[in-house]
């Protein structure tokens, strides 16, 4: 377990700052339950990393501690630091929200608003943010496209977003995350409840993505883990709380791990 | 594989419904009830049985006995069943008839009694048993609306910002504010009354629309409230994740996705509590009493209102008094319903 306080001063003031997402020794608790543990990880700026696992690991624990959505659940606790770009996000100095705004989330389920159409819904982080932003047809447009959804989407921007497939609406929830400029995105097993071809398209969506932010995501889908990430981590729980037992490229994980049971995981013998 | 998929049906094919019921076992039930109807008409003519609850007891044992000797051939089951199909439809016809009556006693009596002029004027110059033709209930139907707008927006921000403290914000008071609105939700209505009129009419020594709303309010309050709170705990958790994982401050997310999202649940909150007050005596004697002058200034003395203008002139109890009632009872159950299908037609648009 790392004490907070005695390492965070020293931690911001190491020269060269890592620019990107890092984790150092983080651990998560649900009340009494550690579901964590000692999880240090580095997540460098334009590349995709891939969280895999089996299921109960605490790979959405993990990705929920990287922008502070943990929090949220009653008798939720951490320890340990998470630093973008150096600074510790779990700072008393720092402002949650402003740590959600840079670094954004795209959940399992898709959670277009309701109340709202396709294309209030691409520009609610701005409104919901206060952000000042002018151009907003671009925005809507630039979003869209690089959710790879304009296309389905551009005769309809006045329908409500729930009136979209499951697939589409997932893309929309992506354009929604984009458009307040994330310098991280967070995607939670973003394709579990998608068909192949939504999937394909969400898949190229994200590689589209690495070559300007930085992408961590969840996935139950090995295949799509090769195929998306340039770093993988892979997670493990064997009866107490989840921790990490290899993380590396991706290229690596697949075809040569270190650790026998990383090699049993990705060839799909337990799981 | 070498089965073909056929293009489109036939056109002769008709879309069907097997499994309703057919047109002529409809019709031979409900001859077989006429005939019941009649029968114990007869029965009610003939014999000591007298009155519509005779003819209703008599037609409920011919239609038990009907029952059992129509599914006898068929089987212990399809009788039981025959058996509780008619006493549940006897309960439901029975719970209905009070309903019916109040309505159409209402009604009834009610439109024989209105005017033009019932809309058009007050009671300034008119005396209660004048003919019909002279005065109306303007005023107090100007007064009620007066009263429940004010006493509506009043408790509609503060029902809705209780609803938001007790699902989103859910801070360490959660348990007071409940157990508070509960409270609240038990006190008589006289009591509501009481206490403004100890507070607010006795210092400022005058009856006043104002004190009414003010009454209306205290009783509105719970029921807005709770209903906000159980209509705001619908909205899925993943709604609110969503807005905080996009930057969002709490009070913007539950302002910009929580209550846009349950907008028509909101809207049900405000007219069940404009339907708890509407028809409220008892606080508006000690509160906004009443009187016989169109009047709009809420804080310009007494004012009237549908229910104490029901009240008093039920009190008078000459002919043309208790007429006026009655289409005041008419015009407040007219109220009632334009304000809920106005709701349901607007607060109900969602964008879909």
């Amino acid at each position: 377990m790392t004490d907070v306080s005695s390492t965070s001063s020293t931690a911001t003031a190491e020269p060269p700052v890592f620019a990107g997402l890092e984790t150092r020794g983080a651990h998560a608790w649900f009340s009494k339950h550690h579901a964590l543990a000692d999880i240090s990880l580095k997540f460098p700026v334009r590349t995709v990393t891939g969280l895999i696992g089996p299921s109960g690991c605490g790979k959405s624990t993990f990705i929920r501690l990287l922008n502070r959505m943990h929090e949220f659940i009653p008798g939720a606790a951490m320890a340990g630091e998470v630093l973008h770009n150096g600074q510790d996000i779990y700072a008393p100095s720092v402002d949650a929200a402003e740590v959600r705004l840079k670094i954004g989330m795209v959940f399992q389920k898709p959670n277009p608003f309701p109340a709202m159409t396709i294309r209030e819904n691409v520009l609610s982080g701005i409104k919901l943010a206060h952000l000042k932003r002018a151009n907003h047809d671009d925005i809507v447009e630039s979003c869209l496209t690089r959710a790879g959804l304009w296309k389905e989407a551009r005769d309809r921007l006045g329908a409500s977003g729930g009136s979209l497939s499951g697939g589409q609406q997932q893309r929309l929830c992506i354009a929604r995350s984009l458009a307040v400029e994330p310098e991280v995105l967070l995607m939670d097993e973003p394709c579990s409840a998608l068909d192949p071809g939504s999937t394909l398209r969400i898949e190229e969506t994200i590689k589209e993505l690495a070559e300007k932010i930085t992408v961590v995501i969840v996935t139950h889908n090995m295949q799509q883990a090769s195929r998306v990430s340039d770093f993988c981590a892979f997670f493990l729980t064997e009866g107490g709380p989840g921790h990490l037992v290899e993380a590396d490229a991706t290229r690596k994980i697949f075809t040569n791990p270190s650790d026998p049971r990383t090699a049993d995981y990705v060839q799909g013998k337990f799981g | 594989m070498t089965t073909t998929v056929t293009p489109t049906p036939p056109a002769s094919v008709e879309p069907q419904t097997p499994w309703s019921t057919s047109r002529a076992s409809r019709v031979r039930s409900s001859s077989i009830l006429l005939i019941a109807g009649v029968v114990a008409v007869v029965v009610v003519l003939f014999t000591g049985v007298a009155g519509i609850d005779g003819w209703a007891i008599t037609f409920f044992g011919l239609s038990l006995v009907i029952a059992v000797t129509r599914t006898a051939r068929i089987g212990p089951k399809e009788r039981k069943d025959a058996l509780m199909r008619v006493v549940i439809t006897s309960a439901a016809v029975t719970a209905f008839v009070p309903w019916l009556s109040i309505f159409g006693a209402v009604i009834l009596k009610g439109y024989s009694g209105a005017r033009v002029n019932y809309f058009t004027q007050d009671m300034r110059t008119t005396v209660p048993d004048d003919f019909l033709e002279f005065g109306g209930a303007l005023h107090a139907i100007v007064g009620s609306l007066l009263m429940v707008a004010i006493a509506t927006v009043i408790t509609l921000p503060l029902g809705i910002l209780s609803g938001i403290y007790l699902t989103e914000v859910r801070g360490r008071l959660t348990f007071l504010v409940r157990f508070v609105v509960q409270s609240m939700s038990g006190v008589p209505s006289i009591v509501a009354g009481l206490f403004i009129y100890a507070t607010y009419v006795y210092s400022t020594q005058s009856f006043s629309a104002l004190a009414g709303s003010l009454a209306l309010a205290v009783l509105m309050l719970p029921t807005v409230a709770r209903t906000a709170e159980e209509v705001l705990k619908l909205v899925p958790e993943d709604l609110r994740s969503a807005g905080y994982a996009l930057g969002a401050r709490q009070w913007r997310t539950a302002l910009m996705v929580v209550i846009p999202t349950v907008r028509s649940g909101l809207t049900t909150a405000a007219i069940l509590g404009i339907a708890r007050v509407i028809g409220e005596t008892a606080p508006l004697l000690l509160t906004s009493l009443s009187n016989t002058t169109l009047r709009f200034n809420p804080v310009d003395g007494p004012i009237a209102s549908l229910p104490t203008y029901i009240f008093g002139y039920l009190q008078i109890g000459t002919e043309f008094a208790i007429a006026r009632a009655w289409t005041g009872s008419l015009v407040l159950l007219v109220i009632v319903l334009i304000l809920f299908t106005l709701a349901r037609r607007f607060g109900g648009k969602d964008k879909r």
